[in-house]
């Protein structure tokens, strides 16, 4: 299993928890397909409401180590300050850090990123980066202190899968050492699958489990994908070829023509 | 004196953030705190508020 900061985590499907249809299909959804990290955001309080200690108990009666995220966050110091406010609440070290570039898109913006990445860094923070696939940044973020890098799979929230394959395998081979998560933009598990037979070792999901019909059965695809796909990585598969090649063997053909 | 709630406009007799947010009806919510955009630790919220100031008062929600 993934280990990020010298911490093993249990499974290969990080999971968002939001946009859920209840609670409890949440709660279904992380206990049928065991995903070992839950993602959570800090938001404005209302006196008197309580909503965020009622999440926050559900989120704690599942027992699975939370990642709070930046989400929403433009600037660095917007996600500096959220990071601190998190690590307070949740006492994690462990944040995963966004900082949006564009409001269409969704995309990092990658100097922000790699600043804000050098000062939680710095101050102890254990990050894990909402990246792009660009190798260059990458380099950075490592730079900066990162040890594991999450790039997107295609724009939050859209289920287009892999949007640049070619990208994705350049930055696996570039950081070979490196745990890195895709990120954001899965909508099948087919698409997981094809993320591990790459050699990523983990996804992190969130719309695609949240937003079908049945999130329990859809979250618990996802976790079969991801070890079908990891044991395929492991298995070494066979490299393609443009042209035809028998299985069966010739030898011992008959000649009936 | 008016501060900023969470984006929203208050007065408030309370002049540090410890007793303003006993004041707004907090409690013993625990709760994650920033004034004027930096963050203020729980131990720390015996500082002194300025009419005016920003207070961010959040809490665990759903995320992705």
């Amino acid at each position: 299993m993934p280990v990020f900061y010298g911490t093993e985590v249990g499974s290969r499907l990080m999971l968002g928890t939001a946009q859920y249809p209840s609670p409890g299909i949440l709660r279904d959804a992380f206990l049928r397909s065991g995903a070992g990290i839950a993602t959570v955001s800090l938001r404005r309080e209302g006196a008197g409401d309580g909503a965020g200690a009622a999440f926050w108990e559900l989120i704690r009666d599942m027992g699975v180590p939370v990642l709070p995220n930046t989400a929403g966050c433009h600037s660095v110091r917007e996600a500096v300050t959220t990071a601190h406010m998190a690590r307070e609440y949740f006492g994690t070290d462990w944040i995963k850090l966004e900082v949006v570039g564009h409001e269409d898109t969704l995309q990092p913006d990658p100097f922000g990123l790699v600043e804000a990445a050098r000062i939680l860094s710095d101050d102890g923070f254990r990050v894990f980066p909402y990246t792009t696939e660009d190798g260059v940044l990458g380099g950075r973020l490592i730079e900066a202190g990162c040890e594991v890098l999450m790039p997107w799979g295609a724009p939050i929230g859209t289920g287009l899968g892999l949007n640049n394959i070619y990208g994705l395998r350049t930055l696996r081979a570039q950081f070979p050492d490196v745990p890195m998560v895709i990120d954001a933009g899965l909508g099948l598990p087919s698409q997981a699958a094809h993320a591990m037979e790459l050699g990523f070792d983990a996804v992190l999901l969130n719309t695609a489990v949240a937003r079908a019909g049945d999130p329990a059965a859809m979250a618990e695809g996802f976790a079969l994908a991801l070890r079908a796909g990891r044991l395929a990585f492991e298995a070494d598969p066979m490299e393609p070829r443009d042209m035809a090649a028998p299985s069966t063997p010739q030898l011992g053909l008959a000649v009936l023509s | 004196m008016q501060i900023m709630l969470n984006g929203e406009p208050r007065d408030i007799a309370a002049t540090t953030l410890a007793a303003a947010l006993d004041e707004l009806g907090y409690g013993e919510a625990r709760v994650a705190t920033a004034v004027n955009e930096t963050f203020v630790p729980a131990p720390l919220r015996d500082r002194l508020l300025a009419p005016g100031d920003r207070v961010e008062v959040l809490t665990p929600r759903q995320g992705g």
